[in-house]
């Protein structure tokens, strides 16, 4: 006879409810590990999520957190005019690579400049999502999408954009760092670091900011296995795992 | 209760204005002819303990206004023209999401760059929603600078009665122009205001979620439903000033500054014995249509006055089309006019039955 006994379950703020993910997608893991990180650093109460565009767009669903809807790209303003608003509240944007560092890269350069005390938790798949594959501007040289079919070409698009380095090198930026989920030891790593993106926050010292790598299956042609092999192959030798920014506590 | 007369710019009684109304958060980007209102707030809001921050742009600053809204604080913006187009992504999603904001646009002219100087440019984007979707923002014109001042405090109440944006439109000259003002204590934010329905954090509650995303089949016809209903309410607030319409054979109809211009050259022709009066649309959305229906079913001519190349005369059209129709004096906007320049055409049209060619545009 078993005895059964529950040792996993889902943190309190996630809404017991069938995600929208397509399967093998990370955004499901990585609203898990929001979750988990609002429980465990006690700010479900007092937390306001900033929204995006994208397919996280329905994050409001999955966690039972205060939530405000943003244009795209906008986020990080958005989430400025909150946090100053209220700055006794936790505030957090969740945003894809699209929204982000295309159309909303102004917005978080600005506000990590600033400083602004929010957490962005950054979402990149190196695709845009949602519209159907096109390419990002993370998209990998030579990656075909469906706006860069013969495969990324640097000449013409650029090189993608390393937004974990770019934003450790402003001065308002309290912490950056690049982190994925494709397996155990990453995700460990992962929960570590988001922690320590909303622990800037928490101590006032600016913007904490966490890059996750992120499996999307369905427009990079791949089953969810393929996927996170795609990360842990070909992604980490060009967007390199670690923390680019930490506070410095030799100066407490 | 008033106090002493002050002389200020129509820039700064607006940011005054935004003061007294217990401004808590203001969020903008440098543009002529309204950087006054930056200037003046970057001190004032901040000595008050508010939130003041240059933004990046007028993208940046609107929606800036978009998270300080959400939290139910009195927010607001200001910009000119090319600014407002920028805003407008921002104040669609504001309107989508119910949200209460006061937006200032001191129009300058147009299109694309165009000039500092004035224009009614804007009317269309001011009244039409502005942004993309199917939606409505009050719209307050003021044409004096204690107009401005009082219109300021009132657009903040406005905007929490019908948690909707609320623009103030202004143009170069009522910005740039100083005048003696009185300004008043008003009797400050109404306690508990935005209570209900605000971000604060759920502790005690359920999580309150803002969004203008409405995918699920009907959901957004009912959501239209619901502020074609806020805008229907909003009607109650269509006002405008008359000035001798009473026994007037025409009626000359303009808004804001080129409304106080008009009226100069109304009084110089009432005193050489012409019955003609003015109406001026305080509210450009609502329109105070049935004012100006009034006034066409008993019987009188109107004539558009307007600093752009003819828009209000659209909504003019609209309102006494059962009765009448409206002749159209425009004055190109990057020109000034003088209440003479009005003289020639009105007296023209007073004489004859016909419009003159040459009264078209000053
Ligand atoms: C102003 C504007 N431009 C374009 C779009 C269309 N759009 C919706 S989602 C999206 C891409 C999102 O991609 P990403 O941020 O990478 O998120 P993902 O879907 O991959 O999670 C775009 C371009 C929009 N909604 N608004
Ligand atoms: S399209 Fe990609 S990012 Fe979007 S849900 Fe599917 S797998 Fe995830």
């Amino acid at each position: 006879m078993y005895k059964e006994e529950q040792v996993f379950s889902a943190p309190e703020v996630m809404v017991d409810t069938p995600m929208h993910f397509c399967p093998g997608c990370h955004h499901g893991i990585i609203h898990r590990l929001v979750g988990e990180c609002l429980t465990e650093l006690g700010l479900v109460d007092s937390t306001i999520c900033v929204g995006s565009v994208g397919c996280s767009v329905f994050i409001y669903n999955y966690l039972r957190v205060d939530a405000v809807e943003s244009p795209h790209g906008r986020a990080a303003a958005v989430a400025t005019g909150v946090k100053r608003a209220r700055p006794d509240n936790f505030v957090f944007t969740y945003q894809g690579d699209g929204d982000l560092a295309a159309i909303g890269l102004s917005e978080i350069v600005y506000a990590a400049n600033r400083g602004e005390k929010v957490s962005v938790v950054f979402v990149n798949n190196t695709v845009y999502g949602m519209t159907g594959g096109q390419m990002a501007p993370t998209t990998m040289v030579g990656q075909k999408t469906t706006t860069c079919a013969g495969g990324r070409c640097q000449e013409r698009d650029g090189a993608p954009l390393k937004m974990a380095e770019m934003l450790a090198s402003l001065e308002g930026t309290a912490f950056s760092a690049r982190v994925a989920v494709d397996s155990i030891p990453h995700l460990k790593k992962a929960k570590k670091a988001l922690r320590k993106a909303c622990e800037v926050q928490i101590q006032g010292r600016g913007l904490g900011f966490i890059e996750f790598l992120s499996a999307c299956p369905t427009n990079w042609h791949m089953t969810p296995l393929q996927a996170n092999a795609r990360i842990s192959k070909e992604l980490t030798s060009y967007f390199p795992l670690g923390t680019y920014k930490e506070p410095d506590h030799t100066q407490e | 209760m008033r106090s002493e007369r002050i002389l200020v710019k129509g820039n700064e009684a607006i940011a005054m204005g935004a003061m007294a109304a217990g401004c808590e958060c203001y969020f903008a980007y440098p543009i002529t002819p309204q950087s006054d209102i930056p200037e003046y707030l970057s001190t004032a809001l901040v000595e008050a303990g508010g939130e003041f921050i240059q933004a990046e742009s007028e993208i940046a600053a609107s929606n800036m206004l978009l998270g300080a809204a959400a939290c139910g604080k009195r927010a607001m913006t200001s910009s000119s023209s090319p600014g407002i187009s920028l805003k407008q992504e921002a104040i669609s999603y504001m309107a989508g999401s119910d949200l209460p904001a006061v937006i200032v646009n001191i129009c300058r002219g147009g299109p694309g760059l165009g000039s500092i100087d004035p224009s009614q440019g804007d009317y269309y984007q001011a009244t039409r929603g502005g942004g993309h979707g199917d939606y409505r923002t009050l719209v307050l014109a003021p044409s004096t600078c204690q107009e401005a001042y009082d219109a300021t405090i009132e657009a903040f109440d406005l905007a929490f009665r019908y948690r909707n944006p609320i623009m103030i439109l202004g143009d170069a000259i009522l910005g740039q122009m100083k005048e003696p003002i009185h300004p008043w204590k008003t009797r400050g934010r109404p306690a508990g205001e935005a209570e209900e329905w605000s971000l604060s954090g759920a502790k005690g509650r359920e999580p309150r979620l803002l969004k203008s995303l409405y995918l699920s089949e009907g959901a957004l016809a009912g959501h239209h439903a619901h502020l074609v209903e806020k805008y229907r309410t909003m009607q109650d607030e269509a006002r405008g000033e008359h000035v001798w319409t009473e026994d007037a054979d025409l009626v000359v109809v303009a808004y804001g500054s080129i409304a106080r211009i008009a009226k100069s050259t109304v009084r110089t022709l009432r005193a050489e014995g012409y019955r003609v009066g003015l109406f001026r649309p305080v509210t450009l959305y609502p329109f105070p249509s049935p004012d100006l229906a009034g006034l066409a079913a008993r019987g009188k001519r109107f004539v558009t006055v307007e600093h752009n190349t003819g828009q209000m005369v659209d909504d003019v059209r609209l309102a006494i089309r059962r009765h009448a129709d409206s002749e159209l004096l425009t004055v190109y906007p990057g020109v000034l006019p003088n209440p003479e320049d009005f003289e020639h055409p009105i007296r023209r049209l007073m004489d004859t039955e016909n419009q003159p060619e040459e009264a078209r545009h000053v």
